[in-house]
């Protein structure tokens, strides 16, 4: 009780926890739904489509967690423990996925794999085949649509097990083999186990921006919460049951926070020193160098470079129809609302992680854990939350100001640059806050003790000690923000200014009109101008994790 | 450190640049909230804009959430116009009382009357229908009629339907609840959806492409995107719908189901003679040409002639229902094709 008190009564505190407060207005809101409660409409949900909301949810999630597991872990392992030909090549092409949106990797191979797609036209020619004499699976189903987004996500294990898996201390490897551990005992007990916490929040990052997916579940027929959400409000005209299932949702993440938490919790161990010598990465022969190489492929070749040739073929089709003077508005306003964005939550992400370690109260744990919610909740859910208390601030200030001057000053929030980046800051603060703790926990807490012994402010203690530490986490943060804030669609929509398109809002438009083709111009931009943070970062993260 | 300070006052300044331009209003402007894609709009706002000399700023979004921002913004809202593409959206923002009534003696006079609200608050553009798409190869037009009888069993798994989340779907269904009652149609849609071919997914065009692929011998879709396909980049595409027949079901009762695309002045627009002249502009006999020929949607005024690719189509007959119940039975709608298990 006493700890609460001094929580509200230290500035630092107060003033994040007030932070906190704001970022989490939009699940408020949404909790706050269930004031109200109508029977027949859930009665109607939990008759009729509710368990199927719940279900194809769940094995989506858990699909896209192991999907992105699987993949992540594999690739991760190959390039941080054996050296081939091709390495460096991979070293980026692995994170390419990144700059791809889920929906439209969707459309595209929906687009390869049709049965008037080149994939089965060829198979037709080849065989003589017509329609009906061969089964060919359906890309538009659960299964393809977790195979498509663990394509596009495994980047997020990925970075994090490549972290992990490299810092492990060569001490572990030859303590094992002097014990007459096999080298698979070895992965299995020790490698894994320590990578542990990377791979869990990794996956835990796929399996939310599962549940947040609508833009590929919509197009493959899958009925999920985050639609149903959607056939809830615009179908029923019912945006208060909605709101409440969007809680249920809601509530799912937390559960999934919570397990993340505390598998984590069982294995709290710190290196004890940085000046531990890495593993260093075995040399391999050409046969085996072939194999890793064509392996670690597999994951870019399917997750970013067949689909962008197809878009690539179709922008031939278009382009001269697409390349307006509005495409250059397009591709700055794009870059520059992304850039922005990752600047501020980076900085919000570091403020409340930062908080939460020095103070290490439950208030604050407790704050970071709510405000992380964001990431998996539809981006037009968050938009609606926000419009409320932004609508209301608005009112607010401009009856000050009328009763100031006798005028009203028009919105001051409500469809403005600062409405976007409150809700991307809502929304992707959990991608930037997973980066940062994933990389503070690899800070003892006895540096700390030792450098506000010597006399330094906490302020010092972040600026000399936990940034330059830091610095590829918050590189990584960064990274992932500025990518999905550019490919970010349905709050961007419904939030933005007049006059302010973007790329992922041109192609969603021609592609939500099923013009495909069309829409492939805006696709490969969008992709293209994620690839150069994606590139510059890699490297940024290389050279910092080499020091 | 230095350097991110001065990143950030820089982003700063731009943001504030951008963020005082929602607030600083010209004189002669109008502001438009558009469910329309901004393909589908654009270029006639432009046109507006050369000819009278009024500046259009543009949102384009879903129609419900630009509904809810026009809510939450309230008297404070900029928005002047709003532009749906569906006749429920027109009846929810009336009723959510986000729309005003407007006096135009040129709308009423070009928009036929079932094509406006009967309190002046929106006013149709372009007409869309939704017949039935099949192949003549497996189809004897002979064979088709209604919506209604499509329920036979000689079409066991041979229709092809997007899902019931898609608004077109929904207002379909609530033209026949309707016209039929609700116990009649919840009926039918089980028989209905017990002749799919497939589990609903993709979109319209996905539908005509699955008829040509074989999976299915009839689509229900609407004709704008056959249009689309029809003179599609892809020459893939138009082939694929150069295979398919237009048929017009339901011509010797009801006619065939047909939404439209409106607009509706807010109901706290700063701009409201602009917004008028704006709505008025949309309506003219050239802006409707530009729909037929751009979006191949069906002109609201009379008179005006159709594309080559709407002509190829047909004629056919169109339902008459008051077109604000199609908006009111939407929820209804959505229960029903729930409750047959309608994806």
């Amino acid at each position: 009780m006493n700890q609460h008190i001094r929580a509200l009564t230290d500035p630092w505190q107060g003033a994040l926890l007030l932070l906190g407060a704001m970022l989490c207005t939009p699940i408020f809101v949404i909790y706050f739904s269930w004031g109200a409660f109508d029977t027949s409409v859930w009665s109607h949900l939990a008759d009729t489509v509710l368990s199927d909301y719940i279900i194809n949810s769940l094995l989506l999630a858990i699909g896209v967690g192991l999907g992105a597991l699987v993949l992540g872990t594999t690739t991760a392992m190959i390039m941080a423990r054996y050296n081939f030909v091709g390495r460096r090549i991979l070293n980026w092409l692995l994170l390419l996925p990144l700059a791809m949106p889920a929906y439209i990797i969707a459309y595209t191979y929906t687009g390869i794999l049709d049965f008037m797609g080149p994939v089965q036209s060829a198979l037709r020619d080849i065989t003589g085949w017509g329609y009906g004499d061969y089964t060919f699976p359906d890309i538009r189903s659960l299964e393809g649509a977790i195979l498509v987004m663990s394509l596009v996500l495994y980047p997020y294990v990925y970075m994090l097990a490549k972290t992990a898996f490299s810092e492990q201390p060569a001490s572990l490897y030859q303590a094992s083999q002097s014990m007459g551990v096999t080298k698979y005992q070895h992965f299995l007990k020790v490698t894994l186990p320590l990578a542990r916490p990377a791979l869990i929040t990794g996956a835990a990052l796929a399996m939310m921006e599962a549940f947040a997916d609508y833009g590929t579940v919509q197009y493959f027929g899958i009925s999920t919460f985050t639609t149903g959400i959607f056939r809830t409000w615009f179908g029923l005209g019912d945006g208060i049951a909605a709101a409440q299932l969007s809680s249920v949702l809601c509530t799912f993440v937390f559960v999934t926070l919570v397990l993340e938490k505390m598998s984590r919790r069982k294995i709290q161990y710190f290196h004890q020193g940085q000046n531990h010598q890495s593993q260093t990465r075995k040399q391999l022969g050409m046969a085996k160098g072939a194999a890793a190489f064509f392996l670690c492929l597999l994951p870019p070749l399917f997750g970013f470079i067949l689909p962008s040739i197809q878009l690539g073929y179709w922008a031939t089709l278009t382009y001269k129809t697409a390349w307006d003077e509005q495409f250059t508005a397009l591709v700055l306003n794009s870059l520059f609302i992304a850039l922005a964005a990752a600047v501020v939550v980076v900085t919000l992400a570091l403020l409340l992680t930062y908080g939460k370690r020095l103070k290490k109260t439950p208030l604050l744990s407790g704050n970071v854990g709510v405000v992380s919610l964001g990431y998996a909740i539809p981006g037009t859910v968050i938009a609606v939350g926000i419009l409320l208390p932004l609508g209301w601030a608005d009112h607010a200030i401009n009856a000050l100001w009328k009763s100031w001057t006798g005028e009203l000053l028009g919105l001051v929030f409500s469809g403005t640059v600062f409405a976007l980046l409150f809700a991307y800051s809502i929304r992707f603060l959990a991608v930037a806050i997973h980066n940062i703790e994933s990389g503070l926990g690899r800070i003892t807490p006895s540096m700390d003790n030792a450098a506000r012994s010597l006399g330094a402010s906490p302020i010092r203690v972040l600026k000399q000690i936990h940034i330059p530490m830091l610095r590829a986490s918050v590189l990584s943060a960064a990274l992932l923000v500025f990518v999905d804030v550019l490919k970010e669609l349905p709050a961007t929509l419904i939030l933005r200014p007049f006059n302010f398109n973007t790329l992922a809002v041109r192609s969603f438009e021609l592609a939500s009109d099923e013009r495909l083709v069309d829409a492939a111009m805006p696709a490969l931009a969008i992709v293209l101008v994620g690839l150069v943070p994606v590139i510059l970062l890699t490297r940024a993260i290389d050279r910092a994790s080499q020091r | 450190m230095l350097k991110n300070i001065k990143i950030l006052s820089g982003l700063s300044a731009l943001a504030v640049a951008m963020l005082s331009t929602s607030f600083v209003s010209q004189a002669d402007e109008v502001n438009v909230y558009s469910a329309r894609k901004e393909a589908l709009i654009k270029p006639v706002l432009d046109k507006f804009s050369k000819d009278t000399g009024i500046k259009v700023n543009l949102v384009t979004g879903k129609a419900d959430a630009l509904i809810s921002r026009l809510n939450s913004e309230g008297q404070l809202s900029p928005a002047d116009v709003l532009l749906t593409t569906d006749v429920g959206r027109l009846v929810r923002a009336k009723t959510q009382g986000v729309t005003q009534a407007i006096e135009s003696e040129v709308l009423e006079g070009a928009i036929p009357a079932h094509f406006q609200d009967d309190d002046n608050h929106w006013f149709a553009l372009t007409v869309r229908a939704r017949p039935i798409m099949y192949s003549p190869e497996r189809v004897d037009p002979k064979e088709l009629s209604t919506i209604e009888a499509l329920t036979d069993k000689k079409w066991k798994g041979r229709i092809c339907i997007r899902s019931s989340s898609n608004i077109y779907n929904q207002s379909m269904v609530a033209a026949m609840i309707e016209q039929q009652g609700e116990a009649k149609v919840e009926a039918w849609a089980k028989d209905f959806v017990k002749n799919f071919a497939r589990p609903p997914k993709g979109g319209d065009r996905d539908q005509i492409k699955a008829v040509v692929a074989g999976q299915c011998d009839i689509a229900i879709a609407n004709t704008y995107y056959l249009g689309g396909m029809l003179e599609s980049a892809d020459s893939k595409e138009k082939a694929i719908a150069q295979q398919v027949n237009v048929f017009w079901p339901n011509q010797t009762d009801r006619g065939a189901h047909i939404n439209i695309s409106g607009a509706a002045v807010t109901a706290h627009a700063p701009n409201k003679t602009q917004a008028v002249k704006l709505i008025e502009y949309l309506a003219r006999k050239d802006s409707q040409q530009w729909y037929a020929s751009t979006n191949h949607e069906y002109p609201v005024l009379e008179g005006v002639e159709h594309s080559d690719t709407l002509k190829g189509f047909g004629q056919f007959k169109a339902e008459t229902i008051p077109l604000y119940r199609v908006g009111e039975l939407n929820a209804e709608a959505v229960k029903v094709m729930d409750k047959a298990g309608w994806k």
